[in-house]
């Protein structure tokens, strides 16, 4: 167990090395950066200058170094357009952006699993039909058109939340809803094909007829095994709910991560690109480890082979 | 035994059992009026082919019947009390309690997730009030009583890391917890290996006696039937057709459909014809072996199998030459190389007549396949579903150069040889039997003229009746065609009816040779007479009916 764990973490930080050094090379893909933070109307010796101010002469391989040991402590540069520190400029975003991000996983999950688990009892029947309707919905209705209809309706004209900003909690109910649903209908159908599969195996035939009751059958036997991608699946999920939040921030004017991203590349502003591209990588590594370890608690051959 | 029919001593009685089928169904009934007893310390076998009904009459006794199948008519008195009109609580209560069941596949029987304690735990949780400690206790019993290695070990164990035969131990431990009054085992030996059957079946016995239970004992394996029945029940399109003593029906059956299944029973000897011994050899093969190397990722050390070592043999036209071992000895990554799907290692040496057939490649070695052709073991799943009979049979040869008209004359008329009418070209694969399936592979096989096949495993996912039926069939093709045939078979008694001469394989290697007589009757090696003496059924000679 322990040396599974050690070499999922391993894997994870190679990962990250990795994605640092694609973010740090972004710099040079996509001009001459100083060239690019010197302007239009500057004088070749004025690019010059602005090279050796921001040490782009030196070889790339001590840059990065230097960029990543910086990036570490959590030192990401100045922002190009906002002239403030990029961790300064991230760190008061990325909580709104956390807090949709994981309100919306906890609802997508605690609707999904449960209906996933009912509609396989009951395969065909009406509710399973419901659920497939909810999900297919989920997967045709864009995002920005559901939060423009929710704030139609709950915010202008039942007034009961309000439509945009970040002032209590309430203003997360919609952003959370709209979130959560893009994220639900894959996680129903996962869940739900998952039980069908493992309600129709070998093992909880033995289980039913050792006498056990329906909720052991169900629960301990059949959902744990079901679960298993599931718990994959979501880690996906969450990776994209953080950094693909694009769309719900901008319609609710939450100015999350994902809003200061779209910023940041319309305005190429490429220290916080890179910054954002680390940090959203890193989420998408760090849930992908998690999702690994509670698998392999869930399923022993994980473990044990 | 005589205590068939004293209702006193009966465990179950089944009185006039009847389950439609649904409409779409083959026949109208899975089991028709059907009424049986099995009384204490006894063992009832029920045996018949797929689709008898054998394993739903027991899935309907311990309610684990599909939703769309329901018993319209009939009492299934289990002690005394009707469990159909029984209340769900009250009928699971006796479920894993008062009757058990062990099943065919051992493999998928236990949840993955859960260790083997966990799962035998569960029984006395769900039955019994006790405490922690003694359910340990009873459970590590359990594993002893079904005489399996170090218990504490096994005890913190998951199934994946156990071996079939010592799963399905486990299986009949969790099954037998409560010290049941009838137990069901449907299949119990089929999915194991000779060695581990033998010792499964002896536990059978001993659990009769020591548990003093009713057990229902559901197999297609007459020698199985021989070594443990007390009594049998024969069963055909979901009815009784004859049943008695086991000596009775062993040994004096009266029905037809019983002679026919006993009739097809592979018998221990063989009617010898002798092969030509001057017929030049039509493949040798010269140390061949093949080593699996899986690549070792970043932190996992690579592992290296040597699934075949070194083998050396070869075949004369004419000759059948079959290939015996247990799963996991090797036979048939052995195929594999010798059809070319797998690349042995490279000093290996297959000649198939003069030509080098081990070290061709691209399109040389796919001109020179269609000298040898296989027919693999699972007929369900070596057809393409989507494609006509017609098609099945015309690709090979058209693949080759031949026309489409040439390849469909002789479609036609391999489908004679294989007793199937010519007007199936039409129909898909899913319209077929088992047996008729396997039919169609081996017309397949032959369409390209292959001067070799391979018959891997090709009866063993068969009914006996059928079984007999296709291996007759390897029998006349082989001498019609003058084809050299390798049969890879687990089953020493198919392997000693159709071959001429047999290797023994063990862990990748050879580990006895010669003709049938000599393995079969005179074996040297340790293994083979270990296998040999594993053989159920030893005290039973079926009766010839000719």
């Amino acid at each position: 167990m322990f040396v599974y764990i050690l070499k999922r973490f391993s894997s994870a930080i190679l990962v990250a090395l990795t994605v640092s050094i694609i973010s740090f090379s972004l710099l040079y893909l996509s001009s001459d950066p100083a060239a690019a933070i010197a302007g239009e109307n500057a004088s070749g010796a004025d690019i010059e200058a602005v090279r050796k101010f921001y040490g782009f002469d030196r070889p790339i391989a001590v840059q990065y170094f230097e960029w990543l040991t910086k990036a570490i402590q959590g030192d990401f540069g100045e922002s190009y357009y906002f002239k403030l520190p990029v961790s300064d400029l991230i760190f008061d975003r990325l909580s709104i952006t956390m807090k949709l991000g994981l309100s919306g996983m906890i609802f997508a999950l605690s609707f999904a699993i449960p209906l996933g688990v009912i509609a396989s009892i009951q395969p065909n029947s009406l509710i399973d039909r419901f659920a497939l309707f909810l999900s297919v919905m989920g997967q045709a209705v864009p995002s920005f058109w559901l939060g423009l209809i929710l704030i139609v309706v709950f915010s202008i004209n039942l007034g009961w939340v309000p439509a945009s900003g970040t002032d209590s909690f309430q203003s997360y109910i919609l952003p959370t809803i709209v979130l959560g649903y893009y994220a639900m209908p894959a996680i129903m159908r996962l869940t739900r094909a998952g039980m069908l599969d493992v309600l129709s195996s070998d093992y909880i035939r033995t289980a039913r007829a050792k006498g056990l009751s329906k909720r052991s059958i169900l629960f301990k036997h059949a959902l744990r095994n079901a679960i298993i991608p599931v718990v994959s699946l979501a880690a996906v999920q969450m990776g994209f709910m953080l950094g693909g939040a694009i769309v719900t921030e901008s319609v609710f004017a939450l100015h999350g991560a994902g809003y200061l991203a779209w910023e940041s590349i319309s305005r190429n502003d490429l220290p916080t690109i890179q910054a954002l591209i680390l940090i959203f990588s890193l989420f998408f590594i760090v849930f992908t480890f998690l999702a690994d370890i509670l698998n392999v608690w869930l399923d022993p051959r994980m473990r044990l082979n | 035994m005589t205590k068939y029919g004293k209702k006193s001593e009966s465990v179950l009685s089944i009185q006039n059992l009847t389950i439609p089928l649904p409409i779409s169904g083959d026949r109208k009934y899975a089991v028709e009026n059907l009424s049986l007893e099995v009384g204490r310390n006894e063992i009832l076998c029920i045996v018949g082919e797929s689709g008898s009904g054998k394993s739903i009459t027991s899935f309907s006794t311990m309610g684990l019947l599909p939703k769309i199948l329901t018993p319209s008519n009939g009492k299934i008195l289990f002690e005394g009390e009707d469990l159909l009109s029984m209340t769900e609580t009250k009928r699971n209560g006796l479920l894993g309690d008062k009757m058990s069941m062990i099943f065919q596949e051992p493999m998928t029987a236990l949840n993955p997730c859960y260790t083997v304690g966990n799962q035998l735990n569960e029984v006395f949780k769900a039955h019994r009030n006790m405490s922690a400690k003694e359910r340990k206790k009873r459970s590590l019993d359990l594993l002893r009583e079904v005489k399996l290695p170090n218990p504490e070990i096994l005890y913190t164990s998951y199934p994946h890391q156990l071996s079939g035969g010592q799963r399905q131990r486990i299986i009949i431990a969790i099954a037998i917890a409560l010290n049941p009054s009838l137990l069901i085992a449907d299949e119990p030996t089929t999915a194991l290996d000779v060695t581990t059957q033998a010792q499964i079946l002896r536990l059978f016995k001993e659990l009769k006696d020591t548990h003093n239970a009713g057990i229902i004992f559901i197999t297609h394996d007459f020698d199985v039937v021989a070594e443990i029945a007390d009594r049998i029940i024969v069963m055909q399109h979901g009815q009784i057709v004859e049943q008695g003593s086991a000596d009775e029906i062993l040994c004096r059956p009266q029905h037809p459909y019983t002679r026919l299944l006993i009739d097809a029973v592979p018998r221990k000897t063989k009617v010898k014809c002798k092969i030509d011994v001057d017929k030049p050899v039509a493949i040798s093969v010269e140390n061949l072996s093949k080593t699996f190397i899986t690549k070792g990722g970043l932190f996992k050390p690579s592992r290296i199998v040597e699934a075949v070592k070194s083998a050396n043999f070869s075949v004369k036209e004419g000759e059948i030459l079959g290939i015996v071992g247990e799963s996991g000895s090797g036979k048939t990554t052995l195929v594999r190389c010798l059809i070319r799907l797998l690349k042995p290692n490279d000093n290996s040496k297959i000649n198939i007549g003069d030509l080098d057939f081990s070290n061709l490649s691209g399109s040389a070695l796919r001109a020179e396949r269609k000298n040898i052709q296989i027919v693999f073991q699972d007929p369900y799943g070596s057809l393409n579903p989507r494609r006509t009979i017609r098609e099945l049979l015309i690709e090979g040869p058209v693949n080759f150069g031949v026309s489409k008209k040439e390849a469909l004359r002789r479609a036609k008329k391999l489908l004679k040889i294989v007793r199937l009418d010519g007007d199936i070209l039409n129909r898909y694969p899913a319209q077929f039997s088992g047996g008729q399936r396997q039919r169609i592979c081996i017309a397949r096989a032959l369409a390209v003229e292959p001067k070799i096949l391979i018959a891997d495993e090709a009866v063993s996912a068969l009914d006996v009746s059928v079984q007999k039926e296709v291996l007759n069939l390897l029998n006349e093709i082989k001498i019609k065609f003058g084809l050299t045939i390798i049969f890879i078979t687990h089953d020493l008694r198919v392997a000693a009816q159709l071959c001429d001469n047999i290797l023994v394989m063990k862990d990748g290697q050879i580990v006895e040779r010669g003709s049938v007589e000599d393995v079969f009757e005179a074996p040297k090696n340790e293994y083979t007479q270990k296998l040999l003496a594993a053989l159920p059924g030893q005290n039973w000679e079926a009766p010839s009916f000719v």
